[in-house]
């Protein structure tokens, strides 16, 4: 088996010419095709039950909003002198995570990794969804929601703002169309599939979702084609989109604003935080949907490896930004430290440092450690420590005294919270739903380029290697 | 659909995203059309447009601590202009002075020359009058409070809520110079009284000075005034060490300090403390409309 696997000629896909699918085990196709379709073809009362329960959350997110909507901002807890709060630090965290797919579908593909394939679904579920909502953040925060459209009538390019929904948009529609792309043969399937007895809207969505595909080898050169189009677009759209999100507090004359690694800063922060969401969803998905065979050790360890790569690009940044911050000490800094290092943000930024960057980088050290549930592990702290290093990029850098008056304080008000939950019930709903609608795995792309996971088997014999399936690295 | 997404239907697709952009963009290109502002700019002698700026003597700035009241600069503002609680737009902050006692320092609006509030609003709603003055369209402003982030003076205030103004402010016909009734979720600050100066009048904080501190003027014609004695404006800040607040940040202020710690109205620079700002409508605004803190 693991000679057939990933024996790919190299020209083959640089010319966008169909290469001859694997040789796969029928019995293993069918089953992949089963599992993977299983949650189109019929819905359980527990499905039911966890929509309602998001719906309810959802539904309280949107009260708390109205409350807002009718009295006005002063429902928050942000004020004057510390006038962004919750709402753009979660902008920045949602738009980070929405990194994953990115990295999953479009990076790793340029360096031919194959052994992504099978959560490459999950990732572009996660960017698209956590773009959707991300970008709902600046508007719960404006002050105006009803002269929204003046965006449009008045808006103008010199404002770091216009280039975020410049960005935003783009990226949406990038990483929607390429998420779209590659689902197209997997809805064809679900179409020849889903059999007479599917509800009639079902089998209609099916067909309108595949437009006509029926694997042709000029459909299929066309399909590759434009995803390697997708690919090399999507890359730095979603480099820009994170440089400019980033740019709206570089472009302030804040000192702790005040550094030109603020845009690669974020990017990097992003791509941590995308690589985190991702593993934790696929994790549960993996569980939910009895997916073992398919996302197996090596998809966890590799995952984690570029984690703890990350962790240390991220501690390199903030060595870079303390350092050079620390070292001259101008007005506000030493203030600003403070308040980082003993002060009020002391407990979350020494979480940000040890459990955000140190751990992760730890757990994928240590061999005892370097297991699925280790990885899970590391991905939880990362997206905690990465959601508190935004809450302290927004509030702590606000709360330097601009002239001398007392430094104000910050708390997020229930509605604050209120909208916060809801949009993570939003994400999970969006996700569900998804998950319902798409198949979660490429099945096609695992099929053809991929076959079975050289790790399944051992991994149920409880293998420790440390070196996961090494038929699984990149298709050379 | 039956040759399914071949490489022309994909530039298609890709073309109509790109013609959509770009009309967004000459939709954006708009944003250069005027805002809803009366202005009409001040002209000095031979047709030359006015700069208004501001001198602030610090040496004559005791905080209202020989009259016994608050800042009274403040007060005439907030009387003047309604400005809601907690907004002081002109507020007197004490500083510490280098050798150790404290100063105060009156600071209005500084309309720097090179303003960052005005680079980073998303749909103009903060613009510059040819007269140099930052304005605010409040009829305009989608209350992202970018620019709020962007002054490094701390000048900027939002109407969190409904503002607590006095009825009178109700009845008066909007406009961006002096910006009242003031508008939900959009943000105020000092608008340099251009309306005043135009018509022969000192600005509110300058006339409610009792010290004379605040001298106001037009940098064309080389005049200011603080109602008192009228001085030539480039040899007063020269002759005086006149300097900009954070000057290093290129923002380009229009407002002066002349150093000093209240000396001229025999102050000691030991003598701390002013009284805090008060509102004098507090029991004659509109219901529901309640102050929130800075």
């Amino acid at each position: 088996m693991d000679t057939v696997i990933g024996v790919r000629p190299r020209e083959a896909e640089s010319a966008g010419v169909e290469s001859p699918p694997l040789a796969v085990p029928p019995e293993w196709r069918a089953r992949l095709e089963r599992r993977a379709l299983a949650p189109l073809a019929g819905t359980g009362w527990r499905y039911y039950a966890w929509i309602g329960a998001l719906l309810a959350v959802l539904g309280w997110g949107i009260f708390a909003y109205t409350r807002q909507l009718d009295e006005g901002l002063i429902v928050t807890g942000m004020r004057d002198r510390i006038s962004w709060g919750l709402y753009i630090a979660s902008f920045v965290f949602f738009i980070g995570i929405s990194h994953a797919g990115t990295l999953l579908s479009a990076i790793l593909r340029v360096t031919r990794a194959r052994w992504q394939l099978s959560v490459t679904r999950m990732a572009e579920f996660i960017t698209v969804v956590a773009l959707m909502v991300g970008a709902l953040f600046p508007f719960i925060d404006m002050g105006r929601p009803d002269r929204i459209l003046n965006i449009l009538e008045y808006g103008r390019w010199q404002s770091p703002l216009m280039w975020d929904i410049l960005a935003i948009t783009t990226y949406l529609t990038g990483s929607t169309l390429y998420l779209y792309l590659p689902l197209v043969p997997d809805f064809a399937l679900a179409r020849d599939r889903l059999g007479p007895t599917a509800p009639r809207w079902k089998r209609a969505f099916f067909r309108a979702a595949a437009v006509g595909w029926n694997g042709s080898p000029a459909q299929r050169r066309a399909l590759e084609r434009a995803m390697t189009v997708m690919m090399l677009v999507i890359i730095p759209v979603a480099v820009s989109v994170h440089t400019v999100v980033s740019w709206i507090f570089a472009m302030t004359l804040r000192v702790a604003f005040n550094t030109s690694i603020f845009g690669a800063f974020f990017v990097a922060g992003a791509i941590y935080s995308g690589i985190a969401a991702i593993v934790l969803l696929m994790a549960v998905l993996r569980k939910l949907l009895r997916l073992e065979e398919y996302i197996t050790r090596t998809q966890f360890l590799y995952l984690g490896y570029m984690m703890a790569a990350f962790s240390l690009i991220m501690t390199y940044f903030n060595v870079s930004e303390y350092a050079v911050h620390g070292y001259k000490m101008e007005a506000g800094v030493p203030f600003h430290f403070e308040q980082l290092m003993v002060g009020p943000f002391a407990a979350l930024f020494w979480f940000y440092i040890f459990g955000g960057l140190g751990a992760p980088a730890i757990i994928m050290l240590v061999r005892r450690t370097r297991t699925i549930a280790g990885v899970v592990c590391a991905a939880v702290f990362v997206l905690l420590a990465m959601w508190i290093e935004r809450y302290l990029i927004v509030v702590a850098g606000l709360r330097v005294p601009l002239e001398p008056y007392a430094p104000r304080d910050y708390f997020p008000s229930w509605v604050e919270l209120s909208i916060l939950a809801g949009a993570f019930a939003l994400f999970a709903l969006l996700i569900s739903v998804f998950a319902k609608l798409f198949p979660v795995i490429s099945i096609w792309e695992v099929v053809e380029h991929r076959g079975p996971e050289p790790g399944a088997r051992a991994e149920n014999e409880g293998s420790r290697r440390g070196r996961p399936g090494v038929a699984g690295r990149p298709a050379r | 659909m039956a040759k399914g997404l071949g490489r022309r239907s994909l530039l298609r697709f890709l073309g109509a995203g790109v013609a959509a952009t770009s009309a967004a963009g000459a939709l954006a290109g708009r944003g250069a059309e005027p805002v809803a502002a009366s202005t009409h700019p001040a002209v000095a002698r031979g047709g030359r447009l006015r700069r208004w700026a501001m001198v602030i003597d610090l040496r004559r700035c005791d905080g209202c601590q020989s009259v016994g009241k608050p800042p009274q600069c403040t007060r005439a503002c907030i009387e003047g202009h309604f400005a809601p609680q907690p907004m002081e737009w002109i507020e007197v902050y004490e500083g510490h002075l280098p050798g150790g006692g404290t100063q105060f320092i009156p600071t209005p609006c500084q309309q720097c020359q090179n303003a960052p509030c005005v680079n980073v609003c998303p749909v103009a709603a903060t613009f510059a009058t040819p007269e140099g003055v930052v304005l605010i369209d409040q009829q305009r402003c989608i209350g992202c409070r970018i620019c709020m982030e962007a002054c490094p003076y701390d000048r900027r205030f939002f109407n969190w809520g409904q503002a607590p103004q006095p009825p009178e402010a109700l009845f008066m016909e909007y406009d961006a110079e002096h910006q009242s009734p003031a508008i939900k979720g959009t943000v105020m600050k000092c608008d340099f009284c251009p309306d005043m100066a135009r018509s022969g009048r000192l600005p509110y904080c300058a006339q409610g000075c009792p010290n004379n501190a605040i001298y106001y003027g037009d940098l064309e014609e080389d005049l200011a005034t603080n109602g008192e004695e009228v001085v030539r404006f480039a040899r007063f800040i020269a002759t005086s060490s006149a300097y900009r607040l954070k000057e290093d940040l290129g923002t380009e202020p229009r407002v002066f300090y002349i150093p000093g710690h209240g000396e001229a109205a025999g102050r000691s620079p030991f003598k701390r403390g002013r009284l805090p700002t008060q509102w004098p409508w507090q029991k004659r605004v509109r219901q529901g409309a309640v102050p929130w803190t800075r």
